[in-house]
Order: C-alpha cells, then sequence, then structure tokens
C-alpha cells in the first residue's frame, strides 16, 4: 500500500496546496459508524447479550486501561517490549541495510549475498521460534533475534531493488561530470536508492511488531504479550483488549515517525508543496 | 572532408572509428576533426549513428573501435537535461567540480538561473532545467561541448530564446561545439560547419559562413538548406 503511494506519479509543477476536500462541516459524518458500533457494542454487554468472557464492554475496557496505567504494569509492560523492538530493529536493519549495500554495489557482493538472502526469505520465520528456544533458551534473545530476523528482510530487499534501481542515465551523466567511484555512491547511488528504502523501513516496522507479538506469546515474563498471556488466564477479556489496541497505537506511531522522515528526505520529490 | 592536418589544432581526432551493435554497423570507420572553438552541427536521419557518434566522444561507449583522441576537457548536455533531483540547482552545477562557488553563481547568472539556484529540479520548467544542464557544461570551461538535442523537447518559443542563449554563451566562452540534431534549420542558424552523417560516415561537410544573428531567408542558408535536405534524403519543399 505504501509503494503505490510512493509510485504514484510525482506532479513536478509548481502548484497551490490543496484545499482540503471535506470540511469540518461534514467531517463528524466519518465518526457516525464507529461510534455507532461502540454504542451497540456497549448495550450488548450491559444487557448480558455479549458475556465478559468473551468480549469486555467498552465502558469496562477504558476503566481497566486507566486501571492499568496508574498501577504502572501497563507503562511497565511497554517499556519491555518496546526496548525488545528496538533493540531488535536496530540489530536488523543494520545487517539488512550492509548486506544490501554488498550485494548492491558489487557483482562478487551480489552472488555471495543475493543467493542466501532469497533463500531465507523462504523460510517462515515465525516457525523459526522451536530453533531459537533450543538455540537461545527462552530469555530475550530469542525475541530480539526474532525481531532482528523480521526486520532485516524486507530492507535488504527494497534497498538492494533501490540501488539497482538507480536511473543509468544518471549514471552517465556521473561519468561525463568525472565522479568517481566514491562520489558516484555518494551523490547518485545512495540518495537514488533512498525512496526505496524508506518503503522498505515502514515494511520492516509493521512487520517488526507483528514478530514481537508472536515472539511475546512464546514463554515471556514481562511485557505486552505477557500481560495479555497472563490475562487470558484468568479470562480478562478487558486486559486484552487494551494490550492489542496499545500494540496497534504504538505501531500507528512508528508508522508516522518513518511518514515524517519521507517527508523530510524526500522533500525534493515534492519540493512544489514548498 | 575538413582540410585540416590530423593531430594538428584539434580538440578532437577521430580516425576509422567503428561501432556495431550485434550485425548493424552504425559508424563505419569514420573520421572527423574538430578544431578549438568550432560550432559543428551534425545531421542525420534517425538511427544513423549521431547519438552513437557523441557517445563515443564523451566517453560513454567503450566498444568503438578505432583512434579516438580529445585534447581538453568534454562536457555534454543531454536531450533530456539529466539534473541529479535530489540535488537542488546549485549543487548539480558544482556537482564534481572543485571551484569556489562564485563559478557557479556566475555559471547561472548566464543563463538567467540565478533566482532557482536553491529549488529542486523538478520545480523547474523544461527550458529551465535545460538551460541549468547547460550551466552545469560550460561551468567546467570544456574544450569540446556536446550537445545531444538538447532543444528537441522545447517548446518552439522557448527555444528560439535557448538557441540565442546558446550562440551566445558560445561566442563568450569559445568551446569547440558539437551539436547533434535533426533539425536543418537548428543547425544552419547556429552552426558554422554542417555535417551529415550516412551510413556510417560523415557524408557531407559543409561551412556556413552568413554572419549572425542569421535569418532563415539568407540566401546561402536556401542554399545550403535544399543541399543538406537532399543529403538527407528528403525531398526540398517546391521540388518534387
Amino acid at each position: 500500500m505504501s509503494v503505490i503511494e510512493l509510485e504514484a506519479p510525482a506532479d513536478v509543477r509548481p502548484r497551490s496546496r490543496p484545499q482540503p476536500a471535506r470540511t469540518w462541516g461534514k467531517a463528524w459524518q466519518r465518526w457516525l459508524s464507529p461510534v455507532a458500533v461502540l454504542a451497540i457494542w456497549q448495550i450488548a454487554s450491559s444487557t448480558g447479550l455479549l458475556p465478559p468472557r468473551l468480549l469486555a464492554a467498552p465502558a469496562t475496557i477504558a476503566a481497566t486501561a486507566a486501571n492499568l496505567i496508574e498501577t504502572g504494569i501497563l507503562p511497565t509492560a511497554v517499556g519491555v517490549s518496546l526496548q525488545r523492538v528496538l533493540l531488535g530493529f536496530a540489530a536488523g536493519a543494520a545487517a539488512g541495510i550492509l548486506l544490501a549495500l554488498v550485494a548492491g554495489l558489487s557483482r562478487p557482493g551480489e552472488n555471495a549475498v543475493d543467493p542466501l538472502m532469497q533463500m531465507l526469505r523462504a523460510l517462515p520465520f515465525f516457525g523459526l521460534i522451536p530453533l531459537f528456544i533450543l538455540w537461545f533458551g527462552i530469555g530475550e534473545t530469542p525475541k530480539v533475534l526474532l525481531v532482528a530476523l523480521a526486520v532485516a528482510f524486507p530492507l535488504y530487499l527494497n534497498t538492494f531493488a533501490g540501488i539497482r534501481g538507480v536511473d543509468g542515465k544518471l549514471a552517465e551523466v556521473a561519468h561525463t561530470l568525472k565522479l568517481g567511484r566514491a562520489a558516484l555512491i555518494r551523490h547518485i547511488v545512495l540518495p537514488g536508492a533512498l525512496p526505496q528504502t524508506l518503503v522498505g523501513l515502514r515494511q520492516s516496522l509493521g512487520v517488526a511488531w507483528l514478530a514481537l507479538i508472536v515472539a511475546e506469546q512464546v514463554n515471556a515474563t514481562a511485557g505486552l504479550g505477557y500481560m495479555i498471556n497472563d490475562a487470558r488466564e484468568f479470562l480478562r477479556t478487558d486486559v486484552i483488549v487494551v494490550g492489542l489496541l496499545v500494540y496497534s497505537a504504538l505501531g500507528l506511531l512508528t508508522d508516522s515517525l518513518v511518514r515524517l522522515l519521507e517527508r523530510r528526505a524526500l522533500s525534493w520529490r515534492r519540493g512544489f508543496l514548498g | 572532408m575538413a582540410a585540416r592536418l590530423p593531430g594538428v589544432d584539434t580538440v578532437a581526432s577521430v580516425r576509422g572509428l567503428t561501432r556495431a551493435f550485434g550485425d548493424r554497423v552504425v559508424l563505419d570507420a569514420l573520421d572527423l576533426e574538430i578544431g578549438p572553438g568550432e560550432f559543428i552541427a551534425l545531421l542525420g536521419r534517425s538511427g544513423s549513428g549521431k547519438s552513437t557518434l557523441l557517445r563515443a566522444l564523451a566517453g560513454l561507449d567503450r566498444e568503438v573501435t578505432g583512434e579516438l583522441s580529445v585534447t581538453g576537457s568534454v562536457a555534454v548536455a543531454f536531450q533530456e537535461p539529466r539534473l541529479v533531483p535530489w540535488k537542488r540547482v546549485l549543487a548539480n552545477i558544482t556537482l564534481g567540480l572543485d571551484a569556489p562557488a562564485e563559478r557557479a553563481h556566475a555559471a547561472l547568472a548566464e543563463v538567467g538561473l540565478t533566482e532557482r539556484a536553491q529549488a529542486w529540479p523538478l520545480t523547474l520548467s523544461g527550458g529551465e532545467a535545460q538551460r541549468a544542464s547547460l550551466a552545469r557544461a560550460l561551468v567546467r570551461e570544456p574544450g569540446l561541448l556536446l550537445l545531444d538535442e538538447p532543444f528537441s523537447a522545447l517548446d518552439a518559443l522557448t527555444r528560439i530564446t535557448i538557441h540565442q542563449l546558446v550562440v551566445e554563451l558560445w561566442a563568450r566562452h569559445r568551446p569547440a561545439v558539437l551539436l547533434v540534431t535533426h533539425d536543418v534549420d537548428e543547425a544552419l542558424l547556429l552552426a558554422d560547419r554542417v555535417l551529415v552523417l550516412d551510413e556510417g560516415r560523415i557524408a557531407h561537410d559543409s561551412p556556413v559562413t552568413a554572419p549572425r544573428p542569421r535569418h532563415r531567408d539568407n540566401p546561402e542558408l536556401i542554399t545550403l538548406r535544399a543541399d543538406l535536405l537532399a543529403a538527407l534524403g528528403v525531398a526540398p519543399e517546391g521540388r518534387s
């Protein structure tokens, strides 16, 4: 979905900022159906039609969320999970981008790296969990590594494709401007690969959260996944829903960070917006 | 053929230049001498190898055979301006250039783009982008400036302005110019030597001596135009 958005033909001529299509007078209409669903949900819960062991009422969920924050349970769990994601992401991103540079910038590098990456890519990495537990136990290491593995592939594939997709005509220009190889890579190849790398970044962050959720279902003693698992034991659907909402909020947050990064780093193609 | 001794007083000298793409021989033992400050227009039918010759002179084609010697520096302006889109206009001019920023600003001023120095290339109009491309080539003070149909994508009015600009810049800096074009009138208005490339060789080589600025109704140009069209295998208007 992000691919389509990024590859939409760039409007290259200056123009004024587009006016928002919807005015605030009509914006509330978009809230009608979500609010209606919430209301029906609340009514179903209150009348006993929807028992709390299947799904808690919206009001209960809100109260539970407030309580979990007050008691410090939720902040601690989020802290533990965030740390796992950040560590795993940093390791996976570094590995993915480094391998993409090795493969993208030289033929021998491509021959050495790309076949392995294409084979490993085909492995269902959630299926590696049993092996990871055998190899690394049930501590933090397998969870962080699972996130790292999940992150590395989208970044590798997109950065590699980005490097190879750099316009050959610009490489010719670099040649006629007497740019050396280092300058060619710095001024043409890497900036040219950046848009595709950022697509990879968004994909990898999305899959990082997914990997974390799966990893945390396995033998965790802290973190959001542990909180959710623990709640299941006691049929606390309210806590489960709070945990899921926090996961999605964190996912949206990291995604918007990448969007911000894109807007800044790729301002050259939106230059017409100032 | 140019009556010039090989290797003497030339910026580029080509002997027996040959290039084939598969079975198709595009350049067939071509000879050409380019003198310093000469403004040459290279005409030819589509697929006649004009751009292949230009790319060979620019050092972009490593599969040509024959002798090719270019003294001094070469700069190229391509058909599409080929500005690096993630570098602002000024940074495009100075890319790979080890010279003070004033030179780049002066080059931008010469093509009338001072105001757009900090603009992103994608926000430039076609004419502006082509002028930036010219500035990027000229700031390197080349001995040989190669122009690969740089005007063909411009609208008619912009083209007239840029024609004048190119002649001005050439008169001021005096690089040798090789302009590849398919437009006979453009060649006659700008160049002082017009070549026709046919079957892999220079088939026609004539000087243009009419003083600049030139007008299409100059009698010398009218005569030359008919000759060139005949050399290109096109029947001139008014005859059949």
